[in-house]
């Protein structure tokens, strides 16, 4: 097909060619980022924990009246908890995967280590916490009974501590890259090491903002055996499947009727939790979706609508080819020809400013370098829009009657 | 001459219904798009306290030195909380105008009334500073006095929300409360108050002001827990956390005058200084005082996400605007002939560029109250959609709206410019001979 007279008309009409140009190359570059965000942020809303999500709900509880009888009055609860028909096993704790926030800190192998090995959330567990959890563990084994500590939160108690510890895989790897971590030291910032006795293989922190703090830092985790004793706890509770509902129900009439001085709250199944803490980041991702869609479908009208001005005005033009022996579908491949040239142009000049705008967004978001292929993908969406979307005017075109070219010459 | 080309501009619409219209869709949905999310925009990026944020300041130490501690710490390595020591010493030393060291903890209330259950709530601890620091509006009683912090008088000062709830909205001062099983008298109610970004706290950007605001001296000598903690060292029991190198409390000062926060920025260099030369901090100590404005931006209140949703929208506005040059261009052109009559009959170049683009400022306006119906939908959509944290941000308020009109308007008549130019060049013969 000869582009000639394509280049020559395009000459005249400058100003709409470069309008359809500009849009299509702008889309192009925030499709691409957006579609690249988008992506990043729903495998951060997916990402597995390691827990047996589906039958585990939590509760938060805050004792009121005496400190000294909070440990024995959890324990009750638990027995309590464990003993109730449908629950598989429960445990109380600090925090979980998908609260939102909890204890972290810096860990290393070596005393007195001037820069830290790895970075870690803390859970405080018992012998309960793994079948509880679901977690699956790949080396060594499961606290014994007798290793659950009851901590008293005494400088003398911490100076004196020498417990064992179980570790998610990514930390065992951290810490220990070139061999298996069981049996091995970790320095959790006292004085004595802890021993690893067990690697789990998948426990997320607890922590739920993307790119916010703990982020960096998802996969380590530490189980250590406390018997979390302060007013407010966290009860973790897995039910038998499909048992999940009527447990939480009965769980909290139990707890309330054993012991009514207490604020028993956030009673949530744990995919609830999931749901409730993504909230934001499901909105993000739709709006920005939303837009995106919004933003292609008003690309491809604005070169449907310059592509049908341009037939308006060529209409006799077309007529006189279309006498002089140019078929329909000469007409129609010109304008389908046409557009392509733009959106060729466009894609170049837009895959320039994708990159551009992503390594702005790297410098101001930190986010992460786009990968090539997007561009590649991103391209081939803006060519085939132009070519849908000049569909139509083109086929408007191609039906000009020839005869036109014999009227009002 | 303007009603003249308004009855021209809006005839010239009318002319030509389904292009206007188009145009008039295209402004609309730029608009509507942007104007969505630069409200949420707008509501992280606000000044909480517009008439004092420059005069507010809030004290940093660098009390972990360069090895750091446990934790997060600002991008200049820094923790934006102090320990117990520092705060007791900033306090006493008096340095600055009004001065309130402050943290968040949970409380239990509880109710003689056996149909109150015991529930719980965030109770903030601070100094009597507070109040009047951050211009708080009591609906009845006052603050406590720097006398009951001193004196550690159980005393508290509650919001509107708690007084409605347990008090039926009667002014409750000088009525008990009883807290983690102790009684506190109550001094004042707090009327309406919640700055938004709560720039006090930002634990909590968006959150709500606690319900109960106590002494920071009671809360301290009842151990009630904080809810932030980070330590230099693995931290143990509440003895830790107080002598410690433990950061947890929120410190705020008054400067009125630019002498005055020079002057506080030398006495707390000055106090670091004499931390080294007591041998506590082993390096020199940076310290750092910002304001309210630069706290909040140090913070990064305004999410990553707003700011990329703006990006996107605007960059969609852009398009949608180039679209809508586009269109009129086709409808510039559409009324060559029109145009050139008013040629021939002697109306000049500027009376007819004039008059074209107050047709593109009124199609713009068309757009922009479009747009602001848009927004309404994407706000009411968005309400469903986020975290009441977010939510707190969705209300779309007279700026907004002015934004909104004055946007869409300048932006259609900057894209009518082209093809308006281009029109008002036209030779009317060249039209009229094919009328």
């Amino acid at each position: 097909m000869d582009i000639q007279p394509i280049l020559a008309a395009m000459r005249r009409n400058k100003f709409g060619a470069i309008l359809i140009c500009i849009q299509m190359a702008i889309t192009l570059a925030v499709l691409c980022n957006a579609i690249f965000v988008i992506e990043q942020r729903s495998a951060w809303i997916q990402r597995p924990t390691g827990v047996d999500e589906p039958n585990i709900f939590t509760m938060r509880n805050k004792w009121i009246g005496e400190p000294e009888q909070d440990a024995a009055r959890t324990k009750r609860d638990l027995a309590a908890l464990r003993g109730l028909a449908g629950v598989a096993d429960a445990y109380a704790s600090n925090s979980y995967p998908l609260l939102g926030g909890g204890d972290s800190g810096n860990l290393g192998i070596h005393a007195d280590q001037r820069h830290p090995t790895a970075t870690a959330s803390d859970y405080f567990a018992d012998d309960h916490a793994l079948r509880t959890l679901g977690l699956k563990l790949v080396a060594g084994r499961n606290f014994s009974a007798s290793e659950v500590i009851d901590p008293t939160f005494a400088a003398e108690f911490f100076a004196r501590l020498q417990t064992v510890v179980i570790v998610s895989q990514p930390l065992a790897q951290a810490l220990y890259p070139h061999e298996s971590a069981v049996g091995k030291p970790v320095y959790l910032g006292i004085p004595h090491p802890a021993t690893i006795v067990g690697v789990v293989e998948r426990l997320e922190g607890p922590y739920t903002r993307a790119g916010g703090y703990g982020s960096s830092f998802m996969g380590n985790s530490v189980l250590i055996p406390f018997r979390y004793a302060v007013p407010e706890i966290v009860y973790i509770v897995r039910a038998q499947p499909g048992r999940l509902a009527g447990v939480m129900r009965d769980a909290q009439r139990l707890l309330t009727n054993a012991d009514p001085l207490r604020v028993l709250r956030d009673v949530n199944a744990m995919s609830d939790t999931r749901r409730e803490s993504h909230r934001d980041d499901y909105a993000f991702v739709l709006v920005l979706a939303a837009v995106c869609i919004i933003m292609l479908a008003v690309t491809a009208l604005g070169i449907v609508g310059l592509t049908s001005y341009w037939v308006t005005q060529r209409r006799r033009q077309i007529g006189i080819r279309r006498a002089l022996g140019g078929t329909r579908i000469d007409i129609l491949r010109y304008f389908q020809t046409e557009n392509l040239l733009i959106a060729v142009m466009a894609t170049l000049f837009g895959c320039a400013l994708t990159v551009g705008f992503n390594l702005w967004a790297v410098s101001t978001f930190e986010m992460a370098r786009l990968p090539y292929h997007y561009l590649a993908f991103g391209g081939a969406t803006i060519l085939l829009l132009g070519q849908i979307a000049a569909f139509w005017p083109a086929l408007r075109a191609s039906l000009v009657p020839p005869a036109l070219a014999t009227r009002s010459v | 001459m303007f009603g003249y080309y308004t009855t021209l501009a809006i005839r010239g619409l009318r002319s030509q219904v389904a292009l206007t219209l188009l145009i008039i869709a295209a402004v609309g949905v730029g608009i509507g798009a942007s104007m969505t999310t630069l409200t949420v925009y707008r509501g992280m990026a606000a000044d909480p306290i517009p008439h004092k944020s420059a005069r507010l300041f809030r004290p940093q130490i660098d009390n972990f030195g360069p090895a750091g501690g446990m934790g997060p710490a600002g991008e200049d390595g820094l923790q934006d909380r102090l320990t117990y020591t520092d705060a007791i010493a900033l306090l006493q030393a008096h340095a600055a105008f009004r001065q309130a060291a402050m943290y968040a903890t949970g409380l239990v209330i509880t109710s003689a009334d056996p149909g109150h259950r015991p529930f719980d709530t965030y109770g903030r601890a601070t100094s009597a500073d507070f109040f009047a620091m951050f211009a708080v509006p009591f609906l009845y009683g006052t603050a406590w006095t720097t006398r009951d912090d001193s004196d550690h008088a159980r005393v508290i000062v509650i919001t509107r929300d708690l007084n409605d709830r347990f008090f039926g909205g009667a002014n409750s001062v000088g009525k008990a409360m009883t807290m983690n099983g102790e009684d506190y008298r109550i001094v004042g109610v707090l009327d309406r108050w919640q700055p938004l970004p709560r720039f006090y706290d930002l634990d909590a950007s968006f959150g709500r002001p606690e319900d109960v605001f106590l002494p920071f001296t009671v809360a301290v000598e009842h151990k009630m827990q904080f809810g932030n903690v980070n330590c230099k060292k693995a931290g143990a029991g509440w003895d830790d956390m107080v002598r410690g190198e433990c950061v947890w409390v929120h410190f705020w000062v008054e400067l009125p005058t630019d002498a005055a926060a020079a002057a506080y920025r030398r006495f707390l260099d000055s106090y670091a200084d004499e931390q080294r030369r007591s041998g506590r901090f082993q390096w020199q100590a940076r310290t750092r005082l910002r304001n309210v404005r630069e706290w909040l931006d140090y913070h990064h209140v305004v999410s990553t996400e707003a700011r990329i949703l703006v990006t996107v929208s605007f960059s969609f506005l852009f398009i949608c605007l180039l679209n809508a040059a586009g269109l009129m261009l086709a409808k510039l052109v559409g009324r060559a002939p029109d145009i050139s009559v008013r040629r021939a009959l002697g109306a000049s170049r500027r009376a007819i560029f004039a008059q074209c683009l107050l047709e593109a400022g009124l199609v713009g306006l068309a757009g922009g109250l479009l747009g602001l119906i848009l927004t309404g939908l994407g706000l009411s959509g968005l309400h469903a959609l986020v975290s009441d944290d977010v939510r707190v941000l969705l209300h779309l308020d007279a700026l907004d709206v002015g934004i909104a009109l004055v946007l869409a308007m300048l932006a259609t008549i900057v894209a009518g410019v082209y093809p308006t130019w281009r029109t008002a060049r036209l030779q009317p013969a060249s039209q009229l001979k094919t009328l």
